[in-house]
């Protein structure tokens, strides 16, 4: 059987974290009374104008800078024209002929044969960036056959990024997907958190034997966890070759992910090709960016985005992060990531480290292996971590001057984690776990072991 | 350029439309051959315009919250509400295909 070569690409779509709506002045929130945050725009009642939001502008260009893109300094609004109920004018405004950042990339990280020690980088292009409209929700009420319909995110600013097919499996696109989660976090342009609907993930797929052209792709929609984007993908990829090896064909349809057949479904409501009939937005002039060559004198500075000055206040980005920390506390690349991995987790860490003699080396070992698996165990966040960094510090002083030994130590750990309000040293007393250093003293114990257990010794010197 | 059935169909489909009968199609036939006449014009060498804005500056709006809360105004146009949700038919109302559509060309 002559092998298949796996094409993924994505379309995400982030939220931008902004107070206001791309296009009016109502608010942005998760989880408000039905209709409570719509204007007249937003309901696209007649007489109604779009006016942009400059901080969804500055989003994007951030966006598209942190992730190596050209922007375009001169970029165009259009109308998308499709028949839902929740987009009440019938067409959504994106930038479809010229969006407002092009041509970037994405490294991110893989393991291999999920060793962390073997870690791989990998990039994905990253075709455009364009603004767009969010939608309204549709809530479906299949019993009396009705869809109640909310429009508190109809209108919401959303931040298209478009990943180019140069992914292969669902893990490569779950990786790249978290580092994009990541750099928009740490940007502060989306909250990307997939569970509120912040970061939504299509992904186009299709397979092919090596040397001939793509296949026919099919896109997969109604993912919203990582995982479930790992293995919608890999499912898909499966299902198409075993048509294919079945003599069968794949039809270039959307599909949605069911999460609890762990499958993909055709979607209902979009057979047949969509004709979008695109036409320029008539009541948006194109949006014109600067830099500071090309910044007018005597500007309104309110009425200006510049380049150049955003870039300057770009914050360090994931993978700086991650450089800087093995750098300079001396971990290996593995944990930085584990450490980025883990909202608050990099802080705590430095946090310990400045309060204890412990080398950083050992106290990463503390950090990922001790800490994080108790939160993991238990489901919480680090700000919900029972023991603070200065208890952890306070812990690993005893142990670094070896006044109790490593085993003595988790159990402290296990002891902290009750947040009992005591300290390692007070629960080290209570135990009795400190480490004998008189040398008397062990000589002591380790001879009335030896005269209890005579037989075990004389075959243990016997060999 | 020929508008054919299954055009008329298409766009029927895509803008909701209805020709209606012949006299619209011929209509339309007549509004197509009208706009054609742009094709006379000789536009080498020469940047499309597509909007007459393009000179104007596009207004950035500050990132404050001045609108919204007006829920029960928004309602009022509804024709059916339910706990201040708006109320639709279930999907897109497929419709009716070609062959069934009485409208459709009527008398043409």
């Amino acid at each position: 059987l002559a092998p298949w070569v796996p094409v993924v690409g994505l379309e995400i779509h982030a939220q931008i974290s902004s107070n206001s709506k791309l296009f009016s002045g109502s608010q942005v929130q998760f989880a408000a009374p039905p209709n409570s945050l719509v204007s007249f725009f937003d309901a696209s009642l007649p007489g109604t104008l779009p006016v942009l939001n400059r901080r969804c502008v500055e989003a994007a260009v951030m966006t598209g800078l942190a992730l190596n893109c050209s922007i375009n300094k001169k970029s165009l609004f259009d109308r998308k024209h499709y028949f839902y109920a929740d987009l009440p004018a019938g067409y959504q405004i994106t930038q479809q002929r010229v969006p407002i950042a092009v041509n970037g990339s994405l490294s991110y990280s893989l393991c291999i044969d999920n060793k962390m020690s073997q870690m791989v980088t990998k990039t994905v292009r990253i075709k455009q960036i364009q603004l767009e409209q969010d939608s309204g929700k549709s809530l479906h009420d299949d019993t009396r056959s009705q869809t109640l319909v909310d429009l508190n995110r109809a209108g919401v600013g959303l931040m298209e990024v478009v990943m180019e097919p140069d992914m292969c499996c669902g893990e490569e696109a779950a990786a790249a997907v978290r580092e994009l989660q990541l750099i928009l976090q740490t940007l502060g342009s989306s909250q990307a958190v997939m569970a509120e609907g912040q970061l939504r993930v299509d992904a186009n797929v299709s397979v092919h034997h090596p040397g001939e052209p793509y296949g026919v792709r099919t896109e997969v929609k109604n993912i919203n966890s990582l995982r479930f984007l790992a293995k919608a993908v890999d499912y898909e990829i499966q299902r198409q070759i075993e048509e294919l090896e079945n003599g069968g064909a794949i039809l270039n349809e959307t599909r949605a992910f069911d999460s609890k057949l762990g499958c993909t479904v055709p979607m209902r409501d979009k057979e047949g090709k969509q004709d979008y009939r695109f036409m320029p937005e008539p009541n948006l002039p194109p949006l014109v960016l600067y830099d500071t060559k090309s910044l007018p004198a005597n500007v309104n500075h309110q009425q200006v985005v510049n380049i150049d000055w955003i870039h300057e206040r770009l914050p360090d980005l994931p993978s700086v992060k991650r450089a800087k920390l093995v750098e300079q506390y001396g971990i290996l690349p593995e944990h930085s990531f584990a450490l980025l991995n883990e909202d608050g987790l990099t802080e705590f860490f430095e946090h310990v480290v400045k309060q204890t003699e412990m080398k950083p080396k050992k106290v990463i070992g503390w950090i990922l292996n001790v800490l994080l698996s108790y939160l993991k165990q238990h489901s919480l966040t680090v700000k919900e971590s029972p023991v603070s960094s200065f208890l952890l510090a306070d812990l690993l002083n005893l142990l670094e001057k070896k006044e109790i030994s490593s085993t003595a130590a988790k159990q402290v750990f296990a002891e902290l984690w009750k947040g009992e309000g005591k300290t390692p040293l007070e629960i080290v007393k209570e135990k009795k776990l400190e480490l004998i250093q008189d040398q008397t003293e062990l000589e002591q114990i380790c001879q009335a072991v030896i005269d209890r257990q005579e037989n075990e010794v004389i075959m243990m010197v016997l060999g | 350029q020929v508008v054919t059935v299954e055009v008329l169909d298409h766009l029927e489909q895509l803008a909701l439309v209805d020709f209606r009968d012949a006299e619209g199609v011929e209509r339309l036939k007549k509004a197509i051959q009208f706009a054609d006449q742009l094709h006379e014009v000789n536009t080498e060498g020469v940047e499309p315009m597509d909007s007459v804005l393009e000179d104007r500056c596009l207004y950035l709006r500050e990132d404050d919250v001045t609108e919204g809360n007006c829920t029960s105004e928004l309602l009022k146009n509804a024709r059916e509400k339910v706990e201040e949700y708006f109320v639709a038919p279930p999907g897109n109302i497929p419709l009716p295909k070609l062959e069934e559509r009485e409208t459709f060309l009527k008398g043409s």
